[in-house]
């Protein structure tokens, strides 16, 4: 089998470089739609989990939202997000960037929201109340000593939402979403394993980056007194 | 989803009770294998890296590498060698539980408090009567979180191996996604999440019975 030949002569064949199916267009769709369900995913879970750890109250809603989260079959929302988003907008059938996007929004929540509540409840008592006797307002505990001391655990599940995002964006090409398993799912049923290969080859790789890339904002942002190694899952 | 056509049609669910049966056999035999491999895998590369702690960096960089790959992208790189198989399949699933089980293992087994330990050893126990005797029920709870992790999300990926021709419930999602079939797709989608609840619970009965000290998180 000359299959790595294959592929590099498909790398290296400049038809793939232009047009709607170019590799460049495919990456830039597989970004764009993970990058934005992963935003939204922080606009709405950040501010609950941080609010949920500040508090100490629905401690069951973090926890549930995990493990619901976690059992939601990645197959399973990208179909479902059809009939939802032909509802939101009016159509038939909703097929492309929508029912795409709308599927990954709830498979970024649960592990950001989940560690923001972990991690601001593991903050240290002891210097929550020093900071509360030294009259530091409830908004100032939450914004200069909960934040940055849970920062890395925050970080963490941004991570793991980005990475679960763009391994199920993947599966919006079954939607008629463009992106990279575009090339797998078409290789696939084309038996082309070439385009195949290629496909998984970039979109791995595409995952393997945003993680090296996060980690490494992550040792940018986070102070280096309070670094943690072990991330949570 | 021709017009007309309810999104759930019970006719149609109560006729194939059957093929939701055999879906299920599939789909619990897909994901005890995987859980199963995975768990005897990860627990040697555990003791690998509790005894030699220069491992722990190669062996945690390999299954953290293989955890972020997509799995339909898994799936397709080893499609050329092993073909639409369950072969497939579980070299994937396999792959995706070893960093949890590794991860919990090693931290349940760390998180020993070294004077229990010390103990044991003060009352003659052998490494390995520490280890079984002492150090795994000790860490018994942290291990089946790991397990419990590892199964509802194998259980999850599990449909996505419909895409190479296996996937129990999976095959009910893609068929009815194929054919804008609702009701189909519904009950893929429902079945699937219901497997894990339930796979969830039965974990959580079987960490009381083993760890009657433990309190459950």
């Amino acid at each position: 089998m000359n299959l790595l030949g294959d592929v590099a002569r498909w790398f290296a064949d400049p038809a793939h470089y232009r047009g709607s199916d170019a590799v460049q267009t495919r990456i830039l769709e597989h970004l764009e739609v993970s990058g934005l369900a992963v935003l939204v995913g922080i606009l709405v879970a950040l501010p609950v989990g941080l609010y949920l750890g500040h508090t100490g109250r629905f401690a069951f809603v973090a926890v549930n939202v995990a493990n619901i989260g976690r059992a939601i079959p990645s197959l399973a929302a990208i179909a479902l997000a059809i009939p939802i988003a032909g509802t939101l907008l009016g159509v038939e059938h909703g097929l492309g960037f929508w029912p795409t996007f709308f599927a990954l929004i709830p498979l970024a929540i649960p592990p950001i929201l989940t560690n923001a509540y972990v991690a601001v409840r593991g903050v240290d008592r002891d210097v929550i109340e020093a900071a509360r006797g030294m009259g530091v307002s409830e908004a100032g505990i939450l914004r200069r000593i909960e934040l940055p001391l849970a920062l890395p655990l925050i970080l963490a599940g941004i991570r793991t939402a980005a990475v679960n995002v763009i391994a199920t964006a993947t599966l919006g090409a079954l939607v008629a979403f463009g992106g990279l398993g575009r090339y797998i799912v078409d290789g696939l049923a084309l038996q082309e394993f070439d385009r195949l290969f290629a496909g998984a080859l970039l979109v791995a790789l595409l995952a393997i980056a945003v993680e090296v890339a996060l980690r490494t904002f992550e040792r940018a942002a986070v102070s280096p007194g309070i670094r943690v190694r072990q991330g949570a899952l | 989803m021709t017009p007309g056509e309810p999104l759930i049609r019970w006719d149609w669910i109560a006729s194939h009770l059957d093929e939701f049966a055999f879906r299920l056999g599939e789909h619990v035999e897909l994901t005890v294998i995987a859980v199963g491999v995975g768990f005897v895998m990860a627990f040697a590369l555990s003791l690998l890296i509790l005894r030699l702690p220069r491992a722990e960096g190669p062996i945690t960089w390999i299954t953290g590498t293989l955890y972020t790959i997509p799995s339909l992208a898994l799936f397709a790189l080893l499609i050329p060698y092993t073909g639409l198989t369950i072969l497939t399949a579980e070299i994937g699933l396999v792959g995706y539980t070893l960093l949890i089980f590794i991860n919990n293992i090693v931290r349940g087994i760390r998180g020993v408090p070294a004077d229990v330990r010390e103990a044991a050893v003060g009352m003659g126990y052998t490494p390995r009567e520490v280890l079984w005797r002492v150090e795994l029920p000790l860490a018994a709870a942290v291990i089946i979180a790991g397990i419990r992790v590892a199964t509802v999300s194998t259980i999850g990926l599990v449909t996505v191996t419909a895409l190479i021709g296996q996937g129990g419930f999976g095959f009910l999602i893609l068929i009815g996604l194929q054919r804008f079939f609702t009701t189909e797709l519904i009950a893929g989608a429902v079945l699937s999440v219901a497997l894990a609840v339930v796979a969830d619970a039965l974990l959580v009965l079987l960490q009381r019975r083993l760890t009657p000290w433990a309190e459950v998180a």
